[in-house]
């Protein structure tokens, strides 16, 4: 055997396994067993009934819009947490936190409570004819608010270690700062922003508990997957609870393999040859 | 383009990094900043080009007085010591980058016909598919000084270009930067903390020192009348005796040498190590030799004057050791300075 420099491999390799398979493969096993217990009719009458659709077209169009929101002001509040020295920047950095402290339970109480009609922001929004809360409206609101952490997160890292020196380059060969940012910043945060925007969009798609409150929760309307799953299972019918979460799963899985094949071709320039 | 510095000043805080430099660089020269780490000479260079704005003085291109110019309207091409290439582009793009973003719209094909021709100015033709992380720091920096001359810059601007490769590479490099300033005739402003490099490639040396010029002129001016004890000790080896003097007489042990303006009292005394010869008798400084560093192509003999001050000199390889051997030293080319 290959003599190691690292001690303890086999250990930590065995853990590591045990580790997966019992909190994450078997959970998920046990949830497509459930779901392939349905025939092949049953489960697809389920996952594609009206409300199941409507369902996947109210979370997939709030959760977009939820990350495209993110997209912009995820990024300008990484941008100016690094490049600007203010009062407070180091409370504004604690702050991005904490969506991902909080009980999501909480985020969403205090996110309707706001934006009721009868709210801080809900009355002045409700007097230009805008609702939010118990609208789609609302639900992206929710979303945002607790996957932006994602964004600035992954994007600030980059940004902070991004040199000068190629601005500054950039600006002795004549480039405006706009095309300073189109043409040397973005590019080299595209890594970072797509893992960002792909961890938002999913965290956005599975989100329950801070949506809940604020949504209404009406069938076609303001319905998100995970809440019918959660009904379904209420209703003691795991095998339908069990055929939409696998949707989700389905869902999330591909995401993820389509943003590491985008940040393969993003990242092609670092690879030596 | 001639660039004249007047008096400019720069502040950091409460930290003053130039001290009023007034400097003339005449058009097509290459002028190099020469200086020891934390001199000024990349503030004095980054004032150059903008990217950093006097407190106080004024900086010139031709007639125009460019101190408040923007960096991207001052038309200066910069090189980086750490090259600065964008990591995302290929060297191609990296060497368009400049006409891409200009005001003066090019054509594609305009545009690829003179990355080539660039590339093959810097001897690179072939690799403008490359990704910079995929080429040699050299070919790195040859693609940014590529990418600084795309724009057709009034001067060119480096800040210690070849800092970060190896010594063969550098030496390469250099003899090449000269040629490609004699085929174009750019102004050209080179910061170095290495007096080989300064001496070899410039037209002219400005020295500095903690912020202030100490010395200009030709290589060899500054070579064979250094002003300062600084530049003495900067340009090369130098050995420093103590010695008193008096009437523009230095005196050591009982040996004399002329110090012409130089006040009566405790002075130094500087010679070059090859400047040194030894003798077995006869007159001199008295000394005892103490270690021998052997080299490729002479010996460094490591001495002791009788009164323990330390003289290295350079002798022909053949030179015979024995420890504790007294003789005296000979000096060639000595020169005084105020201690
Ligand atoms: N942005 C800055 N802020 C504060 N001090 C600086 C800054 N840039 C340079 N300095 C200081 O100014 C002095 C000269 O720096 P520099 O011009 O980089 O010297 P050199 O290039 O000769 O090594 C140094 O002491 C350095 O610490
Ligand atoms: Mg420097």
């Amino acid at each position: 055997m290959a003599r190691r420099i690292l001690p303890g491999l086999p250990l930590t390799l065995g853990i590591t396994l045990v580790y997966v398979a019992i909190i994450v493969v078997l959970p998920l096993g046990a949830l497509i067993f459930k779901a392939a217990s349905l025939g092949p009719e049953d489960y697809w009458r389920i996952v594609s009934s009206e409300r199941a659709m409507a369902s996947y077209r109210v979370t997939i169009l709030c959760a977009l819009a939820a990350t495209l929101f993110n997209l912009v002001f995820g990024l300008a509040l990484a941008w100016v947490i690094v490049r600007y020295r203010f009062p407070g920047r180091r409370f504004v950095d604690a702050l991005v936190d904490l969506p991902f402290a909080l009980p999501t339970a909480v985020a969403g109480i205090a996110l309707t409570t706001l934006f009721a009609s009868n709210g801080w922001f809900g009355a002045p929004l409700a007097a230009i004819g805008i609702k939010v809360a118990y609208t789609p409206l609302g639900i992206i609101i929710a979303m945002a608010f607790t996957s932006l952490p994602f964004i600035v997160r992954t994007v600030q890292p980059v940004l902070e270690e991004l040199d000068p020196a190629l601005e500054e380059a950039a600006q002795t060969l004549g480039a405006s700062d706009m095309e300073i940012f189109l043409r040397v910043i973005l590019p080299q945060l595209a890594p970072a922003l797509l893992a960002g925007l792909s961890l938002s969009f999913a965290r956005s798609l599975g989100e329950f508990g801070a949506i809940i409150f604020i949504a209404g929760n009406q069938p076609f309307e303001t319905e998100i997957t995970a809440l019918l799953a959660f009904i379904r299972l209420e209703e003691y019918d795991y095998p339908a609870s069990a055929a939409i979460a696998s949707v989700m799963l389905f869902a999330a899985f591909t995401m993820l393999a389509v943003t590491n094949l985008l940040q393969a071709r993003a990242l092609r320039y670092t690879v030596k040859g | 383009m001639k660039i004249r510095l007047d008096t400019v000043v720069k502040t950091f805080d409460t930290f003053r990094a130039v001290h009023g430099v007034s400097l003339d660089i005449e058009s097509g020269e290459l002028v190099a900043l020469l200086g020891p780490s934390g001199s000024g000479k990349t503030t004095i260079l980054r004032m150059v080009a903008g990217l950093e704005f006097p407190d106080g003085g004024a900086i010139y291109f031709g007639d125009e007085n460019a101190t408040d110019i923007e960096v991207r309207h001052r038309g200066v091409g910069f090189v980086f010591q750490h090259y600065a290439l964008f990591p995302h582009m290929t060297v191609g793009e990296n060497i368009a980058f400049g006409m891409k973003v200009s005001k003066t719209k090019r054509s594609a094909a305009e545009i690829s016909g003179r990355v080539e021709h660039l590339l093959r100015l810097v001897q690179l033709e072939g690799l403008q598919d490359r990704f910079p992380a995929q080429i040699s720091g050299g070919q790195r920096q040859r693609v940014a000084l590529a990418r600084a001359l795309a724009v057709d810059p009034k001067v060119l601007l480096l800040d210690e270009p070849f800092g970060a490769l190896d010594a063969n590479v550098r030496r390469d490099l250099r003899r090449w930067l000269r040629k490609i300033h004699d085929e174009l005739g750019i102004t050209t402003l080179f910061v170095t903390h290495d007096q080989a490099e300064a001496l070899d490639l410039a037209d002219r040396v400005v020295i500095l020192d903690k912020g202030k010029i100490v010395q200009t002129g030709t290589p060899e001016e500054v070579c064979r009348a250094p002003a300062s004890a600084f530049v003495m000790n900067f340009l090369g080896d130098a050995n420093r005796l103590k010695v008193t003097v008096s009437g523009e007489k230095a005196q050591i042990q009982n040996v004399t040498f002329d110090a012409p303006d130089i006040a009566d009292g405790p002075a130094e005394l500087f010679f070059r190590p090859a400047d040194v010869t030894w003798r077995e008798d006869g007159h001199g400084i008295q000394a005892t030799i103490a270690r021998v560093i052997d080299r490729p192509d002479s010996r460094r003999v490591l001495a002791l004057t009788v009164d323990g001050q330390p003289i290295e000199f350079d002798a022909a390889p053949e030179f015979p050791f024995r420890a504790d051997a007294h003789g005296f030293v000979e000096i060639r080319r000595p020169r005084v300075y105020p201690a």
